[in-house]
């Protein structure tokens, strides 16, 4: 547990501190949600319409900047090796990869959405919608990409097979979570944000194994 | 069942079963386009029902093709089978292909039934979904030059892709009911009818076929450019 907690500690001040990923992954955020009005018009009633959608959409690339290294890095000066003689289980260290990787972008991410869902007009009954679902769905982001991080981790380019590995995996999370503000919008009931949470509880559940079978398979000669 | 997996025996048995099954095929495709074409048209979609002769069953297979690879994966992971590792991934080109398949048939067909090339449907939506999922597996196998690895590493994103296909799958369902107001096409209309019943399962016959000649050809060219790899290696050491 304390081993769990060291590394999980470390790995929240890497990405704190200059340099890290968790400022660039919010300034990259804010940087898409910004572009969109210059691609679709700045139309004040089309921008509320797709506001949680744009939110959403942009949430989950952001969160995929810091994803594709997040093994990597200490799998190349060989923390990770020392990390598989610790104490730590490989589900253990996926544990607290992903849940460090939670705290520094999908936290951050949704604490500043409702910022940028102000510049896209998105009218004040959707704001609890728009940030319940994303502190719900952005873990399961977080679950899904840190399998996929520790599948591509000994790729030298991974970054680039990255994406197509994880985006069609994360559709129901862009799809339920979007629905929920959508549906809150119209003010209907459509019981999104229940499957978007029962969608994330599955993903944190079993990534941690599904990461470790991966991590085990990589660090085996 | 795994008597026939070594490699030997395999190739010695798929020498002997691939024209037979090869044969078997282009009869079978030949029945099937026979029929297809003598059908008649169909009093709403015309001679555009013909369509569906070559497009349902491509997707029946690319489907069929995702779990075939799953199942090899889960083989490969469990049992540690090299040929069910070399079947899974051999399997991966072809399921692609025939989903790519399924989808510009789907959209020529679309076309003039629908007015329209694409639509956001939920069946439409969550074969370009698959179509990714294939590509993704065949990317990840490339991009990893250790074959155990690679192979051991497709086979979780296979068994990941296999858990989440269904839940994508009723995602993208539920969220075209969202949008109920713009999806005004139905497809089916009445219940298929013997006549074009008949093309539908011979052609179906005719592509499951065709995949698994295909695979086993596959399969074989990647067994002997192993060998041929290994022998490299022995003749230069």
């Amino acid at each position: 547990m304390r081993a769990l907690g060291a590394l999980l500690v470390r790995d929240v001040r890497l990405a704190a501190r200059a340099g890290g990923s968790a400022v660039l992954a919010l300034a990259f955020f804010a940087a898409v949600v910004t572009l969109v009005p210059f691609g679709i018009g700045s139309d004040a009633k089309l921008l509320a319409r797709v506001a949680g959608g744009v939110l959403w959409v942009a949430a989950v690339l952001a969160n995929l900047l810091a994803l594709d290294r997040l093994f990597q890095a200490d799998y190349e000066d060989g923390s990770l090796d020392l990390l598989a003689l610790s104490p730590l289980s490989f589900e253990g260290i996926t544990v607290a990869k992903m849940t460090a990787h939670w705290l520094t972008t999908g936290l951050p991410l949704t604490i500043l959405s409702p910022v940028l869902a102000l510049l896209l007009n998105l009218p004040a009954t959707a704001y609890t919608a728009l940030i319940v679902s994303l502190l719900i769905g952005t873990p399961a982001v977080s679950a899904i990409g840190s399998v996929a991080a520790a599948l591509t981790l000994s790729i030298r380019r991974g970054g680039l097979l990255f994406p197509l590995l994880v985006l069609p995996l994360l559709t129901p999370v862009v799809i339920f979570g979007a629905g929920a503000v959508l549906a809150r919008l119209d003010g209907v009931e459509n019981g999104a944000i229940w499957l978007l949470a029962a969608f994330s509880v599955a993903a944190v559940l079993l990534a941690p194994f599904v990461g470790a079978a991966a991590l085990r398979l990589n660090l085996s000669e | 069942m795994f008597g026939y997996a070594n490699p030997k025996r395999f190739m010695e048995l798929s020498g002997r079963l691939l024209p037979w099954l090869g044969a078997t095929t282009a009869i079978l495709f030949a029945a099937g386009l026979y029929l297809s074409f003598t059908a008649p048209p169909d009093y709403r979609q015309g001679d555009t029902v013909r369509i569906m002769f070559i497009h349902v069953p491509a997707a029946w297979v690319a489907m069929m093709g995702y779990g075939f690879m799953a199942l090899a994966s889960l083989i490969g992971l469990v049992n540690r089978h090299p040929l069910a590792d070399v079947a899974a991934k051999q399997a991966a080109p072809l399921g692609a292909l025939f989903t790519a398949l399924a989808l510009i048939t789907g959209s020529l067909w679309g076309r003039p039934m629908w007015g329209t090339y694409w639509q956001w449907d939920g069946r439409l939506t969550s074969f370009l979904l698959l179509l990714f999922l294939y590509l993704g597996y065949i990317a990840l196998w490339n991009a990893i030059e250790n074959e155990v690895r690679a192979a051991k590493a497709a086979a979780i994103l296979a068994l990941v892709g296999v858990v989440n296909l269904p839940i994508i799958e009723f995602s993208v369902q539920w969220w075209t009911t969202l949008h109920q107001g713009e999806s005004i096409f139905r497809r089916g209309g009445p219940t298929i009818s013997a006549v074009f019943l008949w093309p539908l399962f011979i052609m179906a016959a005719a592509y499951t076929l065709l995949f698994f000649t295909l695979l086993l050809v596959r399969m074989r060219t990647e067994i002997l450019e192993r060998r041929m790899r290994a022998l490299a290696l022995a003749a230069n050491a």
